[in-house]
């Protein structure tokens, strides 16, 4: 598939390609602390981590590969497969619950027929939670495809469905 | 023909609210009625039920309007032109009430200047800190900064002068500068705000720590989920580099500092400052045990100043007016102001920057406004999702470190959270231990494990199964966490849990609590 696909922030990926990865792992070696830089080039490049970039950045780090799959699968933002292509976050923190956030949330989940954390069988659109996104005095908050929506009601949320679903 | 000067946050939480298709809509209008508009995207006041907020300026000063929707572009536009009256009129910006009665040392400039501007910065009294910092040398400022009675603000309220002396005085090839930029805390943006609204300040602040420890390299941790601030702190970073202000020879000193910002990827516990280290070094962000402290062996083993943005961001003006100036703010050992931030479901949210010692009452229902749904407010959890939660007879508590820490709570990182009479603190309880078992990083068994077991615990106080036993299992449960874990994490925990507990016992089946007269 040489197609490239929209995916979170509304950024375009290429599918895996191991020259691709290797070009994205070299860009960073330089510098100190090099994995985390690393993991997110390569999560912005493909829109996931694949597991075959695993044993290629072990071998250019000089650490094990049980030490890179422990921090891919550490950190809650790295992927292990790819989104869907519309990726709506609702907060699900304490300052969004105590404005609304808990039914709103229950109605994404109804309206997408998805669970929060799922990503739609078709691949058109993922549902996740996420804690805080710093938007407290206008709650709720959510984010799609990487554009912040604050003061979410019921016709506001309809609006974002409505702009996934497209 | 005259030019508008506007001003339109480019804010995260003002976008969120449509400030982007406020400026295109005004920028159309403009076009339109053929007048010629200037519009800086400044940061955001932080009268947040106001934005999008928009400001003119005028002979007299700043005027502002808001909120304001694409649909009022022209009206306002036409209204600017003439004698300036709007329905959305607010009257000249620093004589809002809400931003009158602050105290503004570390967000004196944001929402003023532009952001991206280096010049705009110093014009408003930017890197005066560090002139004098660089004239006073590195003793002196640590002095300075032990003088003002600054601690952190990320919460733990460890005075900074003194974690500064002791990176001082560790001898040490390389030593560094982390700033913790991981602002998880929910009903907290006060870091966010400085960074998109003044990033030069905090440069500022990281640049007099480095010269102060003798430190040459820096790094910003942002979080993932704030893309806005990690944009405006590295193009801040450019600038203040292409100005002198970063890399060798510093604003033409002998002092050289350069740092880079590097994002997190959605791991809660990376506020941990001992986590967020290993985060950096590109490890799991797993708590250290302490000793060895990060001011001895930090960041890649080597001597490390790590504070959080609002401490970093108040340093400059401690430099640039002296210790005493800042100390003179405050009560008891909690010296200065602290930025509050107002969230949840409270009528007027936003950023409230005022000396230590003012009630929670006043912030909740006099500044706050009460609740956005104007239901009774019920209670507030202050400190983030580890911070306890309040009742409306603990309204006369001061904000202070001290006062809060007496009554099992905690200020953390400054934010309130309102809850209004329909909240079920059961429910807020069984949160908090679920938060702690998404984002435990796993080292501490009582935190791990005892998060899940501790949301099955609340579950079965629910359903009324055995519930006085199991109530009793939940307060032993909370002791083993609270003595037995490493970080706040699983440490704090029980603050959000016990004190829902003791304040709201009939949301857990129990004969609700005999509470003094208000």
């Amino acid at each position: 598939m040489s197609v490239k696909q929209q995916g979170t922030r509304g950024a375009t990926h290429v599918p895996w390609d191991e020259e691709v990865a290797q070009s994205c792992i070299r860009e960073h070696l330089d510098r100190e602390g090099p994995l985390l830089p690393i993991l997110h080039a390569l999560q912005a490049e493909f829109g996931y981590i694949d597991e075959a970039a695993e044993p290629l950045i072990a071998d250019a780090l000089n650490i094990t590969r049980a030490e890179v799959h422990g921090v891919v699968t550490f950190y809650h933002d790295f992927r292990r497969e790819p989104a869907g292509r519309h990726v709506l976050k609702l907060c699900r923190a304490e300052a969004c619950q105590a404005a609304g956030g808990d039914p709103l949330a229950a109605h994404a989940q109804a309206r997408l027929g998805l669970a929060l954390g799922k990503t739609a069988i078709d691949g058109s659109v993922s549902l996740e939670p996420v804690y805080c996104l710093g938007l407290c005095a206008t709650a709720p908050s959510a984010m799609l495809d990487g554009r912040v929506v604050g003061r979410l009601d019921r016709e506001r949320l309809d609006a974002l469905l409505a702009e996934m679903q497209r | 023909m005259t030019t508008l000067r506007l001003y339109i946050p480019i804010d995260a939480a003002a976008l969120a609210v449509g400030a982007e298709e406020v400026a295109g809509a005004i920028r159309n209008a403009a076009a339109r009625q053929k007048v010629a508009v200037d519009i800086v995207r400044n940061g955001s006041r932080g009268l947040y039920w106001l934005e999008p907020m928009v400001e003119v300026d005028t002979p007299t000063g700043r005027v502002a309007y808001g909120p304001v929707a694409p649909g009022d572009a022209d009206g306002l536009l036409a209204a600017l032109l003439g004698d300036g009256d709007h329905s959305l009129r607010l009257g000249p910006t620093e004589e809002i009430p809400w931003l009158k009665r602050q105290t503004r040392l570390t967000f004196a400039r944001c929402g003023i200047v532009d952001p991206r501007s280096l010049d705009d910065y110093r014009s408003h009294g930017g890197y005066k800190g560090l002139e004098r910092a660089i004239s006073v040398g590195a003793a002196a400022i640590v002095e300075d900064v032990v003088q003002s009675g600054l601690r952190g603000r990320g919460g733990a309220g460890f005075p900074t002068g003194i974690k500064w002396r002791t990176v001082a005085e560790t001898a040490a090839p390389q030593k560094y500068v982390v700033c913790n930029a991981d602002e998880g805390d929910s009903g907290t943006f006060a870091d966010r705000m400085i960074m998109e609204g003044d990033p030069f300040v905090l440069i500022e602040g990281m640049t007099i720590a480095a010269i102060a420890v003798g430190a040459t390299k820096g790094y910003v941790y942002i979080r993932s989920e704030y893309p806005h601030a990690i944009a405006a702190m590295e193009a801040a970073i450019i600038a203040a580099r292409r100005g002198g202000f970063l890399g060798e020879r510093i604003a033409n000193s002998l002092f050289a500092f350069d740092m880079e910002v590097r994002s997190g990827a959605g791991a809660y516990v990376c506020g941990e400052e001992t986590s967020l280290l290993d985060s950096l070094e590109g490890k799991r962000g797993l708590v250290r045990a302490k000793p060895p402290l990060p001011a001895h062996k930090g960041l890649f083993g080597q001597p490390t100043v790590i504070n959080n943005v609002l401490s970093f961001a108040s340093v400059p003006i401690i430099m640039e007016k002296g210790g005493a100036f800042y100390r003179d703010f405050g009560m008891g050992k909690s010296r200065g102001t602290m930025p509050i931030q107002l969230a949840g479901n409270i009528k007027h949210g936003g950023l409230f920057e005022t000396a230590f010692g003012i009630t929670l009452g006043e912030l909740v229902d006099d500044i706050g406004g009460g609740t956005r749904s104007g239901r009774p407010v019920r209670a507030v959890q202050v400190g983030g999702p580890l911070g306890a939660y309040f009742p409306r007879a603990l309204f006369d508590t001061p904000f202070d470190y001290e006062a809060f820490t007496a009554r099992e709570g905690l200020i953390g990182h400054g934010g309130i959270v309102v809850f209004d009479d329909t909240v079920d603190m059961a429910k807020q309880a069984r949160f908090a231990m679920e938060f702690c078992a998404i984002e435990s990083c796993g080292k501490c068994t009582p935190c791990r494990v005892g998060s899940t077991r501790g949301v099955e615990v609340i579950d079965r106080i629910i359903r009324n199964e055995n519930r006085a036993a199991n109530t009793a299992l939940l307060e032993d449960l909370c002791n083993t966490l609270k003595f037995g874990s490493l970080c706040a994490l699983g440490g704090f925990t029980p603050f959000p849990v016990m004190s829902a507990l003791t304040h709201f016992p009939e949301d857990f089946g129990a004969p609700p609590r005999l509470q003094a007269a208000e």
